[in-house]
């Protein structure tokens, strides 16, 4: 492993370490930019809601990730983005402002839910945001005056100046960007000394607060910042679907939200976005083998959530780092290769310790 | 009279879903004492129980009582065995990475019985199923619910005995309040976690089975686990006797709010009543605050 | 003038009265000691200080100021650090994100510049960064700064608390137990730290400890408690030579 020679602290605050991962994350981006010029539109629209997910990952990651704060309740953000965005749409609002507005309402709902369980932790938070988010579902079922109840709502193309933003290419660019967006945000909050505090609560509140960390302001900062981007992703879902169904931000929805951080690795962006990919490519990867798998395995109702049930489990019990841990260890293998020991790689034993008490 | 009568009705009913909402959520309650986990899945087991139940019951063609304890015993060892195969390797991971755990087991759960058992609803014969009990000429409830209800009251009886008079139930009880004193006064703690386990599936189960005259069986059923939840916070998640209180007043109001309140508020009353707990009395009714020491 | 003073402070936990009437006042630049037996209530007395407890009577005075009513992460602004009997650090940070952790309390750039990490940010962070280096340099921790906390021995991290209770470059540092859990050189070093934050930075020391030799190294003054109350006040010597200290802690007359 080479590492860079550190001249100045400002060095330490570069987002790209070194040169060779600037060019990598260069190239990465040509490429992103590219692919629509050589892949298919199924492939494209595919791709577009990776990167919604991507987006809401990063969001759920900043509070479960890094603020150590469980929410079970992000598809009802995902849900009122959506519904927002598509509703201002309707109301002739142009999209430049109605996607903002989007994520400004939801990150507004995020602070709505975030004060009243900052006495929370844990578990309760864990349950009190399930029950938030089934009762926004219903909401979203029953106020039909506003959402069209069952029948569902219709979301109309967007455009820019006057320029169509169509079909999957339309949404994977406008995901692409907003992606590329949320994540250099989200950078800087994690360098920032907000980063730092929210890290501090992650670790010890008792000791957060005695640093000067005001907890109550510092948890609805990133409720709302978790909101804000999940809205945001859920107003570029309603242009990926097209077509919005309130029953679509339930609770599975939230706990596939969930299982995003955690397959990726929790405290890591790069986590969010390899778990957005897993989560969607999976279904694909699905689809493709089922025809060949034996025993009629294929052909199974409940294989798909039966799979992610499974990889959750064996996640959490065999790799609790998640990809990400996977994808660090790797690296280290590669770059220590052929001197590489195994002991490096495991995990520290750790032992009950009471999350009752804080 | 009347509106006394329906109150009374409504209370009953109310009372009935309530006993199974304080079921699960005994559940629930039984392991976070002892574990500090807590298990979303816990609404499946119930689910699995009840599906077992049906095998042996409404399959085989099983004697009622011979086929529902056999039932609840086979999902006690499926409680013990989840318990030693999985929950026990993820012992000192933080809680919500035990939330996720038990979620992805109820979709396994959910899944593995919709292949198991496909995805219709099923119920069986039930000494229970439509009979009705007459009290003084004017008031009729159904026995079904009554079942329950005594069910419910009867499982506590032998709950509290079983906690309070045998040896493994006080050991149990020992090793919730402090694993380490408990592990040096030879109490082997780690089977007794798992026993605990086994025995929150077996009442999960039993649920499941008083349950089955009032609601058929299927791959959703798990979903009363999240009503449940309600119940255990406001009994205080820790307080045994808070979870079935919890959960008669859960089932109460929810009848309640189905009768008096608009459509659409039944489905969310459980919910509400979780949130305004957990903002107004986090500690629930009978829980207590405990901060930590530094 | 004193820079501390509590005045007749109790603390009461459901019915047990953990610490009951007691005063005293700490003047600038000592080292103020705080010792007794198990249970004595000198824990509860700095939880009291830096307001995770609120007092059931009594007032604390801080540099003029009535600190007895203000919220908890205000504690560190006014010039109080502390820390923890059994280590609370961010374990899964660095060293260094640890060290700026403590830094918080001084900064004072608004959301959204962070959001976009602006010059003004940028500034801050190398102002900082300046301030958690000197503190490294301080304590002799560079090779262990871009390490997280987890992977540090317990001597170690127990040295990282103490840093980063300077970084907040405070007033009144309450050290709760420094000693507790080192070996004889690593307790032996915590001493001459703890004489070198008072003489090169000037920093106002309290400190709950057991280690009986330590407390007698550096201390200026001396309070004995027990089951709550104040047994004696003094020069360590006098403390230790006090017959109701030593009946508190070995329960019979002097030998």
């Amino acid at each position: 492993m080479i590492a860079p020679f550190k001249t100045g602290y400002a060095q330490d605050l570069t987002l790209a370490k070194g040169p060779g991962s600037r060019i990598a994350y260069a190239v990465l981006l040509a490429v992103m930019a590219a692919i629509p010029l050589v892949l298919g539109e199924f492939y494209v629209g595919e791709l577009g809601g990776l990167f919604i997910f991507a987006i809401a990952g990063v969001g759920l990651m900043l509070l479960t990730g890094y603020t150590g704060l469980v929410s079970l309740g992000n598809a009802a953000f995902l849900g009122i983005g959506a519904y927002t965005n598509a509703i201002l749409l309707a109301r002739g609002v142009p999209f430049l402002i109605s996607l903002p507005a989007a994520g400004l309402l939801t990150a507004f709902f995020g602070v709505l839910i975030g004060v009243p369980t900052l006495r929370m932790s844990g578990l309760y938070l864990a349950i009190a945001t399930l029950a938030f988010g089934s009762i926004i579902g219903t909401v979203l079922q029953k106020w039909d005056g506003l959402t069209g109840g069952f029948d569902g709502f219709a979301v109309q193309t967007p455009s820019i100046l006057g320029f169509k933003i169509e079909g999957a290419w339309g949404v994977y660019y406008a995901a692409l960007i907003v992606l590329v967006l949320v994540v250099w945000v989200s950078l800087n909050i994690l360098r920032s000394p907000l980063g730092r505090a929210m890290v501090a609560i992650r670790d010890s509140e008792i000791s957060a607060q005695s640093m000067g960390i005001n907890l109550a302001v510092t948890k609805s900062i990133a409720f709302g910042i978790s909101a804000g981007i999940t809205g945001l992703a859920g107003g570029l879902y309603a242009h990926y679907v097209r077509h919005l169904a309130p029953d679509s931000f339930d609770i599975l929805l939230s706990i596939q939200l969930v299982t995003i951080v955690f397959i990726g690795g929790l405290g890591s962006l790069h986590g969010a976005i390899f778990g957005a990919a897993f989560m969607r490519l999976l279904p694909q990867a699905i689809a493709m083998v089922r025809d060949d798998l034996p025993f009629g395995l294929g052909q199974l109702p409940g294989l798909e959530p039966s799979l992610f049930g499974l990889i959750l489990v064996l996640v959490i019990m065999f790799e609790p780092g998640g990809i990400n841990g996977r994808w660090v260890k790797l690296k280290a293998y590669f770059a220590a290769f052929p001197l590489h020991r195994k002991p490096a790689a495991r995990r520290q034993k750790s032992y009950a310790k009471s999350e009752r008490l804080r | 009279m009347e509106d006394v009568l329906r109150l009374l009705q409504l209370s009953i009913n109310g009372a009935a879903t309530g006993c199974i909402y304080g079921l699960i959520a005994l559940g629930f309650v039984l392991i976070y004492k002892a574990t500090e986990m807590v298990n979303f899945a816990q609404g499946e087991i119930m689910m699995l129980g009840g599906f077992i139940a049906y095998t042996l019951v409404g399959k085989f063609g099983m004697n009622y009582w011979l086929g529902s304890g056999l039932a609840v015993l086979i999902t006690a060892a499926f409680g013990y065995a989840l318990d030693a195969l999985v929950l026990r390797r993820v012992i000192g991971q933080p809680q919500f990475a035990v939330v996720m755990l038990t979620l992805g087991l109820a979709f396994i759960f959910r899944a593995g019985a919709g292949i198991a058992w496909g995805y219709d609803s099923v119920a069986f014969n039930t000494p229970f199923t439509n009979k009705l009990v007459k009290f003084g000429g004017d008031v009729v409830l159904g026995q079904d619910n009554l079942s329950i209800i005594f069910g419910t009251v009867l499982l506590c009886g032998v709950l509290y005995l079983f906690f309070s008079r045998t040896r493994l139930g006080i050991a149990m009880q020992a090793s919730s309040q402090n694993q380490l004193a408990a592990y040096y006064m030879g109490i082997p703690v780690r089977r007794v976690f798992s026993l605990i386990w086994a025995i929150s599936a077996g009442v999960a189960a039993v649920a499941a089975i008083l349950l089955v005259p009032v609601q058929m069986v299927d791959v959703n059923s798990g979903i009363v686990g999240f009503k449940a939840f309600a119940a255990a916070v406001l009994g205080g998640f820790g307080s045994i006797p808070g979870a079935l209180v919890g959960g008669v007043l859960v089932g109460i109001v929810e009848q309640m709010a189905g009768y008096y309140l608009p459509t659409g508020f039944q489905e969310v009353t459980s919910n509400i009543v979780l949130l305004a707990v957990l903002i107004l009395r986090p500690q629930g009714l009978f829980g207590q605050v405990i901060r930590k020491r530094v | 003038m004193s820079i501390f003073a509590a005045q007749d402070i109790a603390m009461n936990f459901g019915g047990i009265r953990a610490v009951e009437g007691v005063s005293f006042t700490v003047e600038p630049g000592e080292v103020f000691s705080i010792i007794g037996p198990n249970g004595a209530g000198k824990t509860t007395i700095f939880n009291m200080i830096s307001r995770i407890y609120t007092p059931s009577a009594g007032k604390l005075i801080f540099a003029g100021e009535d600190i007895t009513s203000i919220p908890p992460h205000q504690i560190a602004n006014r010039g109080i650090a502390r820390t923890f009997q059994n280590i609370e650090l961010f374990a899964n940070a660095t060293l260094l994100q640890n060290l700026l952790i403590g830094r918080h309390c001084h900064s004072q750039v608004g959301l959204l510049a962070q959001f976009g990490f602006l010059p003004s940010v940028r500034r801050a962070e190398i102002a900082h960064r300046e301030k958690a280096e000197e503190v490294i340099e301080f304590l002799g921790l560079q090779r262990y700064r871009d390490q997280l906390i987890a992977n540090l021995p317990y001597g170690v991290r127990k040295v990282v608390e103490l840093g980063r209770a300077l970084c907040i470059e405070p007033k009144l540092l309450l050290l709760d137990e420094p000693s507790s859990g080192l070996n004889v050189e690593e307790t032996e070093e915590m001493g001459y730290w703890i004489e070198d934050i008072k003489q090169d930075l000037g920093v106002t020391i309290i400190m709950v400890e057991h280690d009986m030799k330590l407390v007698h190294a550096v201390s200026d003054r001396v309070m004995a408690l027990a089951s709550g109350r104040i047994l004696a006040l003094g020069t360590s010597a006098e403390v230790q030579n006090d017959p109701e200290v030593i009946r508190a802690y070995i329960g019979g007359a002097p030998v």
